[in-house]
């Protein structure tokens, strides 16, 4: 193979067919964005004082991105790449410059053109906030700079060290981590008894100060200087070092720290986090059940919100005094057994048949026996036993001796998730490792392999039906006591699908995985009809669930926490090219390399 | 000792099949009992059969049975253009596509915009047939291009991978389309301008009162089919299509440019769910971005009945799933005794769905696919 090796491009040696489409993709995804109403509808929300809100960041991160992808090189075997220079800054500048030319048409045509008819964000307020409350040539003298600013720094993201990458990335990430936890550290610092901290690092009008911007950013960036590579050889050392006793004492220490923080912290915080915390957990719990359905036996069941709504109603048929038909009025923990025993009959009814399905077959009969179930809660013919549209009310609180736990109180709802979920997380880290899990995780794979290889495929498949089911239901029925009333509103598609995402985002088949996708998106952009810490993204919630999901899909497959085998199993082209290709073989790629 | 294995496997497994066996003749049951007193209701009103669930039930008058029939198959043809999509898309790539009720729904909604605009302009009264014309060729144009968008960002860089990773990116496609649509045009219900009067009033056509749109609808209908059949079974691109569902690897290797061939498989289905999408605006003269949803699942749905990757049987797939949800309530459910009937039409399409599969798995006119496909 020939190595071809080449100096710096020439300034105006540029690839422009590249820079146009890459630009004209920029301007369309800005204009988009602002149509689409993001702006308009997030510009409340306020990032850094007088200076960012959340409605501007949704423009300015496109031409970043758009920089960084247009003066991305591509890797080819043997052919060394020209080193990047100032012309691949002109493409990423250029780049930012054709995507600010979009705003700025769009401007001119929302000043001259009436699109209001069909395009409801075509407005004023638009305008407004493009321009700055200003002329279209303010307007446009801001963006461009902007955009050719931001472009180009995309570009330059390439050429800088790693080090200096790391900086910058800590730093931003940081800085918006900080600005979207306000309400949580609103609340830890007044139950801390630190409101000087708060008031240091926020405004009255809510976003962070300029100044403290600028002091957490450079403390921030430092950070990957003080810690610099140290933390990475300790964390080998102890790898190395450690013994087995050592490590079970270890890991009890951690556990029994994250626990006494997860107990105590709730009596720190306000009703708003408390009730955010319930609603993660809430999902945390049906999350966990999908993700021994999907994750580990690989069935793709959207319907799985009918299961929650069977735990729902049966709490609610047999708690709540106002149950049309039977009302036995019974305790919580009573009513608990009857959910077990309903989930585990709904999990048979609605897995047996579609059991022998195809893999894509079963997810659509699935979603279709999802809405059934809703239609008939719906419907008029059992209005007489389950209160039709307007569902059962008056479900009393969850009486526990000494305490009581109703939705008023969110921290008391959030300790009884906090419990179901605990038994949910035990329950599938033990089936993991058991004969069970090991018997989806054949059959995900390979289904004829694994019944070859004496796996009950039938039984198997129905007991992670069943299983699933019953983790849903317990959901659905905390959820009836904390709302105090179920209806079918409640159980709509949108549920399962949220339910997919968080748990394709968390990572299939990982409990970590899944723990830590339900708190970041459930606790950040909120459950279907439940609010997460972005109140504003309330109406875009969707959209953005839906660009995430196949976002993922495309990127990132195997989700943010991933299990090994699951990571191995979705890019085994990549490992076996890299095995084929034998230059770095890494330890990794060596033992699949073996394996296949 | 192979011998107790065989019997334990044997009846491990018959668990659930003789489960399902007794949903088999629990189901087809009802169905008949249902049919029985309604046919019973109708030839001897009050007699003790047809009394015995349901002594309200007043049946159908032989206009009203006619007229169900009428609606059931201008929607079936609609269902049957939507499910061509999922079909072809099936037969050619292996999976279902799930956002294909949005691009029929983005095609109705760029069918609204356009005939606002018409109306706005006078075109839709002095020139109907025009307007139509132009709606038709808008909606199958956006149609088109966002079916080949999606394939092109959404789907072409997962064709190697395991079967559900398209499946779920569809869903989040669909969850995206559905929701910038709605973001971009508002939430409200859009509604299209009245149709004229000669086109919507009741005609009388071999003592069936059937209004003109629904006729408009079935000839709008079997006219694109019918260039669909020439499309893909007289020329060289639907050999090129037919070949490439056959074995990807083979066309190939014969000279056919796959991904093209892809790409305008994608179109032609996304143009026909744009005939659809207007022929739904002219029916129902509504729109919302969730427009797409229920008629996007039972067109699936309609697919699955016809047997998928079938286009004939998607058509009458469409047709028969069109019928069975406007007829059904009326003739299986309300002899047996459920209030409310009409309600429970898209559970009856569900329905449908389950029992097909749990019956015939392979559809009502069995599927045509190349054998990789069916493992």
């Amino acid at each position: 193979m020939m190595t071809v090796a080449l100096g710096s491009r020439k300034l105006f040696d540029q690839n422009w067919k590249r820079i146009l489409f890459w630009g004209g993709i920029c301007a369309l995804s800005q204009v988009f964005i602002c149509l689409v109403g993001l702006p308009s509808e997030l510009n409340r929300r306020i990032l850094i004082e007088s200076t960012l809100s959340l409605g501007y960041l949704f423009i300015l991160w496109i031409p970043l991105v758009f920089g960084y992808i247009v003066s991305k090189m591509v890797e080819l075997e043997g052919i060394e790449n020209p080193k990047p220079g100032a012309a691949d800054l002109l493409s990423g500048a250029l780049t930012g410059l054709i995507g600010s030319l979009g705003l700025v048409l769009l401007m001119l045509g929302i000043e001259n053109l009436d699109m209001r008819d069909p395009l409801i964000n075509w407005n004023p307020k638009l305008f407004r906030l493009l321009t700055f409350e200003n002329s279209i040539a303010f307007g446009s003298l801001v963006w461009i700079p902007v955009g050719v600013g931001l472009g180009t720094f995309g570009a330059f993201l390439h050429q800088i060290s790693a080090q200096i990458r790391k900086m910058i990335t800590y730093a931003t990430f940081g800085l918006f981590s900080f600005a979207i936890l306000e309400d949580v550290i609103d609340d830890l610092s007044e139950g801390f008894r630190l409101e000087w901290l708060n008031d240091l690092i926020y405004a009255k009008k809510g976003g962070m100060t300029v100044t403290s911007t600028i002091i957490i950013a450079v403390l921030l960036a430092l950070l990957p200087l003080l810690v610099r590579g140290k933390l990475k050889t300790k964390v080998a050392t102890y790898r190395s070092d450690v013994t087995p006793e050592g490590k079970r004492r270890n890991s009890i220490i951690l556990f029994s720290t994250i626990a006494v923080l997860v107990i105590v912290l709730p009596w720190f915080l306000g009703g708003i986090v408390n009730e955010l915390l319930a609603n993660v957990g809430l999902f945390l719990l049906l999350a966990l059940g999908l993700n021994i359905v999907v994750g580990l036996a690989g069935l793709l069941d959207l319907g799985y919100v009918a299961f929650f709504a069977v735990g729902g109603y049966t709490t609610a048929v047999f708690t709540s005094p106002n149950s049309p038909w039977f009302s036995p009025e019974t305790h919580f923990g009573i009513s608990l057994l009857v959910v077990v025993v309903m989930a585990t009959l709904a999990g048979l009814l609605i897995g047996a048949p579609v059991i022998r399905m195809r893999g894509d077959y079963l997810a659509i009969v699935t979603l279709g026996f999802g809405e059934i179930i809703r239609l008939l809660f719906l419907s008029d013919w059992l209005k007489p036993y389950l209160g039709g549209s307007q569902g059962i009310t008056n479900i009393p609180a969850i009486d526990l001796g000494p305490w009581e736990v109703r939705g008023a109180d969110p921290r008391s709802v959030f300790y009884m998730v906090l419990a179901f979920c605990v038994i949910a997380i035990y329950i599938s880290w033990r089936l993991q490792g058991s004969r069970l899990g090991r018997a989806w995780m054949a059959i995900r794979e390979d289904e004829s392999v694994a019944e070859v290889m004496g796996i009950n495929t039938v039984n198997s498949k129905l007991m992670a039906f069943v299983v699933g089911a019953v983790l849903a239901s317990f959901s659905g029925a905390v959820l009836a006591a904390k709302v105090g009333s179920v209806f079918p509103k409640s159980f709509e598609i949108l549920v399962s699908i949220i339910i997919l995402v968080v748990v394709i985002v968390g990572g299939m088949g990982s409990i970590t995985g899944v723990m830590v996708g339900s708190l970041v998106l459930i606790g950040i952009l909120g459950g279907p009809r439940q609010p997460g810490l972005l109140q504003e993204f309330q109406n875009y919630k969707l959209l953005i669930y839906g660009a995430l999901l196949v976002f993922m899909m495309l990127k990132r497959p195997e989700g943010l926490v991933p299990t090994a085998r699951r990571t191995r199993e979705l890019h085994q082209e990549e490992y076996l090219q890299d095995a084929w290709l034998g230059d770095d073989e890494t330890e990794e790629t060596k033992e699949v390399g073996e394996k296949l | 000792m192979s011998e107790t294995v065989k019997k334990r496997s044997k009846s491990r497994v018959s668990g659930v099949d003789r489960f399902l066996t007794v949903v088999r003749v629990l189901m087809a049951t009802l169905i008949v009992i249902g049919i029985v007193a309604f046919i019973a209701q109708q030839v001897w009103p009050g007699n003790p059969f047809a009394d015995w669930r349901n002594p309200d039930a007043r049946g159908l008058t032989g206009d009203q049975f006619k007229g169900l029939v009428v609606s059931g198959l201008s929607q079936g043809a609609m269902y049957g253009l939507i499910a061509l999509g999922y079909s072809m898309v099936y037969g050619v790539l292996g999976f279902i596509n799930f956002a294909h009720g949005e691009v029929f729904m983005v095609g109705t909604m760029s069918g609204w915009i356009t005939s606002e605009k018409l109306h706005d302009a006078g075109l839709w009264e002095s020139n109907f047939i025009l307007s139509l014309f132009l709606i038709i060729l808008v909606a199958i144009t956006t149609s088109t291009v966002t079916a080949i968008i999606t394939e092109r960002i959404a789907y072409r860089p997962l064709r190697s991978s395991p079967r559900l990773i398209p499946l779920i990116t569809s869903i989040g496609v669909s969850f995206f389309i559905q929701n910038a649509v709605l973001g971009l045009f508002g939430p409200a219900s859009k509604g299209y301008p009245r149709l004229p009067e000669w086109l919507s009033k009741q005609r009388s056509i071999f003592t069936v009162e059937i209004a003109g749109t629904k006729i408009l609808v079935m000839v709008v209908a079997a006219i694109s089919m019918a260039s669909l059949w020439y499309l893909v079974e007289r020329t060289q691109t639907g050999r090129a299509m037919r070949a490439v569902a056959e074995d990807k690897e083979i066309a190939s290797l014969m000279g056919i440019n796959v991904n093209r061939t892809i790409v305008i498989t994608f179109g032609v289905g996304g143009a026909m769910a744009g005939v659809g999408g207007i022929l739904w605006g002219l029916l129902f003269r509504s729109v919302t971005h969730m427009t797409g949803f229920l008629p996007g699942i039972k067109a699936f749905t309609a697919a699955v009945v016809g047997g998928i990757g079938n286009m004939g049987g998607a058509m009458a797939g469409g047709v028969f799933l069109g019928s069975a949800e406007s007829i059904a309530p009326m003739v299986i459910l309300e002899p047996l005794g459920v209030p409310g009937v009409s309600q429970l039409k898209d559970a009856v399409a569900f329905t449908v769905l389950v029992l097909v599969l749990l019956f015939k798995p392979s559809g009502l006119f069995g599927e045509k696919l190349s054998q990789e496909d069916r493992a």
